[in-house]
This record gives structure tokens, sequence and C-alpha cells, in this order.
């Protein structure tokens, strides 16, 4: 198969079904180097699934996974070395309680990438400042605000200096007020060309950072294009619903910035 | 005056024996003390053990395969369904010398106590790491972590942390177990005061002395843990909730 | 002598004697103790100060001393003040008296876990203290403790063998008895413990059931 050499990412006929119930029924997409792929879907749809299906946190039944053009799935590799270069980001953050910020940021490159404590220290801190958080480095998770720990959450998965981040609805455990800064702080990435794929439901900040938006219902790929085209001419009628209740739902925020 | 007088020698009567109860005391009070001491090194042997052996009994019963968590959840529920005077008893006269091991009653006090509290700990823990929720370990996964890698550094460091006012308890309920273990001879608090008792005909200042060592030895050691849990409590947060 | 012979006369038939005894001690010392818990809990909660630090100092005594230690007092020290009891009864109230300050803990937990409320409405409608106590605080409470309680139950079970200690030839003396007399430990005590892990497999069994059954519809 010829492959592109920009592609950094590339998912193909990806199925998963829980019990006897169909989630995912064939999802394929390719994301280029410094792309933001967004994907939008009714929840339940298997949004979520799909995302950990890419790093094996969930195994798919059928369906493979590329890195840069190596095999993820069915890779005599160890999963956990593709894992450290696809990054994520949690709707629910899970930073880890007992540790504080810095050390949510440094523990995998001590661990996972066996840097040398001072230099990951060095480098963490460097990733906090990156998301606007080098004065509370030292605070615990129960210490910081819901957007700060997304934040954080975003500097420990930029620390291992992964080839792709992936985002499962990165602000929807947030407080109204507090969703501006962690977008604002994915954009900044989006500028500095972070290759990255995002399940969201903010459509201002989609309409104004996303190359593509992925739309899923049903397990499928419904319609994908640009912003301009499934804003103002989507193929189906049912993407142009889905897209103007949620734009009701959650307003444009961070349009406003 | 008569009446009096009788008064005054039934008073006499008893200082002098409160005296001599208070002297039989203080003169059996070292001996007593070095039962403590015995008492203390089983509570502690046994509570080591249990800790070692019950952490991967949790961490198995979570994550391991259905087989092992199924053997685990038999030893469980062996080791807590018996009386410990029946584990002593089945031990130290029956399976450790049919296996060939001929050892004293302390030693083998320690791990029949020890092997009896790590079916207790390893539920503390087991429970401490179900409620830290899956999100830790996804989280730990995420970042290239192996599993053992995210049991070791994420899981236990925060399981640990939470099973301390458990593990206080389970301090308690061992040190005052270890009385039983009078039954084989180990020469702790109680086998001593009963010593004392039966040469000095005065069980009941004897005993009471020996409650009076535990209730402090009770007391003392969970206000010792108190202190460590707080020293270990991460800010902004109890009992794995948070504060804000 | 057969093998059969052996396990039923001399193994079973004792076993089961002691048997017999150990339930005898538990099934007087269950209730009575949870009775004393409830007193001890309510005289805590609801009772004068005088009430309350009396209760509070008897549960640090009998919580914070081995139960052995309890039964050696019982038992061989208050006959050295003129107060005699058979190892039977020493035992059932050594048992009582422990059992009913860990029972305590748990109500009286259950009883402050009740919100403020509760008591302001019974009074309200016109009860005494004590009758919001009897019939609005303690069905609930007593519910509440249930698991507590329920644990405690199973731990008398098990320590009921204690009363071995003051000489009753109980289930685990039986045991012990004919134990030494053959030098058969292991077989011995493999049957008694299986006796054991039966009737706290019962009791828990029907302690699950009587929660079940009590539980109020739709709370919690
Ligand atoms: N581990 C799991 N076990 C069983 N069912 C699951 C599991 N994870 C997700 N599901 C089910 O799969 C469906 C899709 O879930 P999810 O991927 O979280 O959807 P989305 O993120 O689009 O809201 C849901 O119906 C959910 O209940
Ligand atoms: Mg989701």
């Amino acid at each position: 198969m010829q492959r592109d050499k920009d592609i950094v990412l590339e998912v193909e006929d990806i199925h998963k079904k829980y019990r006897e119930e169909k989630i995912l029924k064939g999802v394929s997409f390719k994301v280029k180097k410094g792309e933001t792929k967004v994907i939008i879907g009714p929840s339940g749809t298997g949004k979520s699934t799909l995302l950990r299906c890419i790093n094996q946190l969930t195994i798919p039944d059928r369906g493979r996974v590329w890195l840069e053009g190596e095999e993820v799935t069915h890779t005599k590799k160890s999963i956990n070395q593709f894992r450290q270069k696809i990054g994520m980001v949690f709707q629910d953050f899970n930073l880890f309680d007992h540790l504080t910020a810095l050390g949510n940021v440094e523990i995998g490159l001590i661990k996972v990438k066996g840097m040398d404590k001072n230099k990951a220290r060095q480098k963490a801190m460097e990733e906090l400042r990156q998301v606007g958080l080098e004065n509370q480095a030292y605070l615990y998770p129960a210490q910081l605000s819901g957007g700060q720990k997304q934040r954080v959450s975003i500097a420990r998965a930029l620390a291992m200096d992964p080839k792709v981040i992936l985002f499962d609805e990165p602000t929807s455990a947030l407080d109204p007020e507090l969703i501006g800064e962690v977008l604002e702080a994915i954009k900044n990435l989006a500028i500095q060309g972070m290759t990255m794929v995002l399940v969201t439901h903010e459509m201002g900040f989609a309409r104004s950072v996303a190359n593509e938006i992925i739309f899923i219902e049903n397990g499928k790929i419904l319609e994908s294009g640009s912003p301009y085209k499934l804003f103002n001419n989507p193929k189906y009628e049912r993407t142009r619903r889905f897209l103007k209740k949620i734009t009701e739902l959650y307003g444009e925020s961070s349009e406003k910035r | 005056m008569f009446f009096t007088f009788l008064h005054l020698i039934i008073l006499i009567k008893r200082d002098i024996i409160m005296i001599e109860n208070f002297l039989m005391i203080y003169q059996a009070l070292p001996y007593l003390l070095k039962g403590s001491l015995i008492t203390i090194g089983l509570v502690g042997g046994a509570l080591f053990l249990g800790f070692i052996v019950g952490v991967p009994m949790a961490v198995g019963q979570v994550y391991a395969n259905k087989f092992i968590a199924n053997s685990i959840s038999f030893y469980v529920w062996f080791f807590r369904g018996l009386p410990v005077l029946v584990l002593l008893f089945l031990f130290y006269f029956g399976l450790f010398s049919l296996l060939g091991l001929n050892l004293p009653a302390f030693t083998a006090a320690i791990l029949v106590l020890g092997l009896r509290s790590a079916a207790y700990q390893s539920q503390i823990f087991r429970g401490s790491i179900q409620s830290l929720g899956e999100g830790q370990m996804l989280a730990a996964r995420s970042l290239g972590m192996s599993k053992f890698q995210a049991i070791w550094n994420i899981i236990l460091p925060q399981a640990l942390r939470i099973s301390i006012p458990g593990w206080s308890n389970e301090y308690s309920i061992i040190l005052k177990d270890s009385a039983v273990t009078y039954a084989i001879g180990v020469m702790e608090i109680l086998t001593r005061g009963n010593f004392i008792a039966t040469r000095t005909y005065k069980p009941m200042p004897v005993f009471l002395t020996c409650a009076l060592i535990f209730l402090i030895l009770t007391y003392g050691g969970v206000k010792v843990l108190d202190l460590l849990e707080k020293k270990l409590r991460i800010p902004g947060y109890v009992f794995g909730r948070r504060e804000i | 002598m057969s093998e059969f012979y052996f396990i039923r006369n001399i193994l079973l038939l004792p076993l089961l004697e002691g048997t017999l005894i150990t339930i005898k001690l538990i099934a007087l010392s269950i209730p009575l103790g949870l009775i004393l818990g409830i007193l001890l809990a309510v005289g805590r909660v609801y009772g004068n100060k005088l009430i309350s630090s009396l209760c509070a100092a008897y549960v640090i005594f009998f919580r914070g001393t081995p139960l052995l230690v309890q039964l050696f007092i019982l038992y061989y020290g208050l006959p050295s003040i003129g107060i005699f009891f058979s190892p039977l009864t020493a035992a059932i109230i050594g048992f009582i008296l422990c059992s009913g300050a860990y029972h305590s803990e748990y109500i009286r937990g259950a009883i402050q876990s009740i919100k403020g409320g509760q008591m302001m409405a019974a009074e309200a409608l016109g009860m005494s203290r004590v009758q919001a106590i009897l019939y609005i605080i303690l069905p609930q409470a007593l519910r509440r403790a249930i698991p507590g309680c329920s644990n405690e139950i199973i731990y008398l079970v098990k320590y009921s063998s204690l009363a071995f200690m003051v000489t009753l030839i109980e289930l685990t003396g039986a045991g012990k008895i004919i134990a030494s007399r053959y030098f058969k430990y292991t077989e011995v005590f493999l049957v008694v413990g299986i006796i054991y892990l039966l009737m706290v497999s019962v009791i828990t069994k029907f302690l699950n059931m009587l929660e079940k059954k009590l539980e109020i519809p739709g709370l919690e």
C-alpha cells in the first residue's frame, strides 16, 4: 500500500462490539502532520471507544491502526512503545491524585522514558509553563480548579513528545467559565503544529481550529469535511440538524476570544 | 467503742491488702513489661507478614486472571472463617509438624497471625484499589506504562494511603488477638500475667494490670497510625474523596 | 479400631456435643450483646454528661483490651473478691459485655448519621424523647447498623472458641481433647474448622437475608 509520508495516524475499518451491541461498525480516517481533526456525534455513539481503540486501551474486534506508517495493531513491539507517542487527554482529567502537578507531568518521563530526574523536572516545568501553570507546579490535583487540572493533563501528555494527541471531550466536565482557558491551551498547540484528534462539542472552537470535522453516528462516519462545508453545505439533513442542535446547546463561546 | 475498733481493724487490713497488691504489681511489672515487648514483636511481625503477603493478594484479586483471583478468594474465605484459636492449634500442633517444621511457639504465632492478617489486609487494600476508579489505570497506560509500572507507581501509592485507617483497625485487632497465643505458650503479656497470678494467688490486680497494658498499647498504637496518616495525607484530599 | 468407628464415635459425636455448647453460647450472647449495645449507644448519644462519659469509658475499656483478658478477669479474677461463675456463665457474660461494646459503636455511628430533622419532626408531633428514640430514631439507625453489627456477630461466633480458655468444653475444646488424645491435630482441627466455616456461612446468609428483608424501599 502506498503511504503518504505526511500521514501521522491512520485508522482503518475499526469495529468494536460490547456484548452483542455493535458500537463501532467500520471507522476509517487519516490524520496528516499538523492537522487537527474534530470528531463530533451524539453521545453514546462510540467516540470515546474509538479514541481508546487508537492507542489500544480498548482492543478493537477488527481493523488496523498505523502510527507514522508503523502498525500499532498486531504488532510484535510492545504496545507501550506506541502509547508513549500517542498522547491522551481524558474528559475527567484522570490526574494521578497522589502526585503534584509537576509530579504528574514528570512521572511518564522518569518511569517510562527512563529520563534522568533533573532533566525530567526541567522538561516538566517547561511543559507546565507552556500551559500557563508554572506557579501551580507544587500543588496537588485536589488543590487545582477543573480548568487547571485539565491543563496539567495536557502538559502531562505533551511532555512525552507525542506524535499525536487524542482529546476526549476535554472541556465537558468543566464549569463554563473555565472552558476558555483549556481551549486556549489547545488552540496554542494547534498553532504550533501539533497533530491532534479531538472529540468535542465546542463548535465555535471546532470552526476556528479544525482542518476537518468528522461526524459519527451509529458507529459509522456519516459525513466529514471542512468546517465551512459542514456548517454551510452539509450532504445530509441529519448533519445540519445535529450541528444546529449542539451549537444552540453549547454556544460558540470560544469565538468571542 | 467495740464497733469503731472493728472498723479500724478492717480499715487497716484493707490498707495492708492495698499496699500488698501495689507492691506485688510493682515487683511483677518488669516481668510483665518484658512480655509486652514480646507482644509488640509478635504484632509487628504479623502485621509485616500480613502486609507483604496481603498487598500482592489484593493486586491479584483485582488484576489477575480468574484462576488466581479465585484461589486468593478461597484463601481469604478460609482464614477469615476460622477462629484464631483453631488456626493456632491447627498450624502449631498439626500442619507445621506435618511439614516437618519444628517451630518455636513465637515463630509459629507470627506465621499464623500473619497469614491470617494477610487475608484481612488483602481485603482492605482491595477495597482501596477498587475505590480509585478505572481512570487512574487508563491514564497511566496511555502514557505507555506497563501494567506492572502502573500498579507500582500509580495505583499502590494511592491505595496504600487510603488503607491507613483500615490498617490501624487491623493493628488493634491483631494486638488483641495476640493474647490468644497464650494457648500455645508464647511468653506474651497474658501468659506472664497468668504465671504471676497462679504464683501469688492475686489474679485480680494482675489481670487488671495486663488489661491496662493492652489499653495503652491499643490506643497508643492507633494514635501513632493517626499521626502517620496525617503526615502522608495528600493536601486537599480525604479518604480518596475530594475536599475542595 | 476401624476408621469408621473412629470417625463416628470418637471424632464426630464429641464434636457434635461441643458444637451444641458453642451454639448455646452464641445463641444467648448475640441477642443480649445487641441489647447492651443499643443501651450503650443511646446512653452515649442521648444521655447526660455523666451517663455519656460512663458509656464512653466502658466502650474504651472493652474495645481496648483482649476478650481473653476480660474472660480471665471474670473467671479467675472475680472469685478473689467473692464472685463465682461457672465457665459457661463467665463465657456468656464476657461475650455479652464485649460484643455490646463493639455493637454500640456501629449503632452510635448510625444514630449520629440520621438527620436532626427526624428528631425535631417527632418532637413536633408531641412525642417524648424516649418515644422519639424508640419509634423514630432506633428503627432507622438499627437498619443502618446491620452491616457492622452482622460483622460483629460473625466475629462473636469465631471468638466463642475462647470459652475453652476458661475450661468450657465447647467445639474447640472438644477438638483439642480428641486431637491430643489420638495425636491427630491436623485432621481434627480441619474438621473443627469446617464446622466453624459452616456456622459462619449459615449465619452470614441469614443476616444478609435479614438485611434485605428490612430494607426500606427506595432509600439510598
Ligand atoms: N467497557 C465497556 N463495556 C461495555 N459497554 C461499553 C464500554 N465502554 C463503552 N460502552 C458502551 O459503548 C457505547 C459507546 O460509548 P462511548 O464510546 O463512551 O460513546 P461516546 O463517547 O460517543 O459518548 C455506550 O453505549 C456505552 O455504554
Ligand atoms: Mg465519550
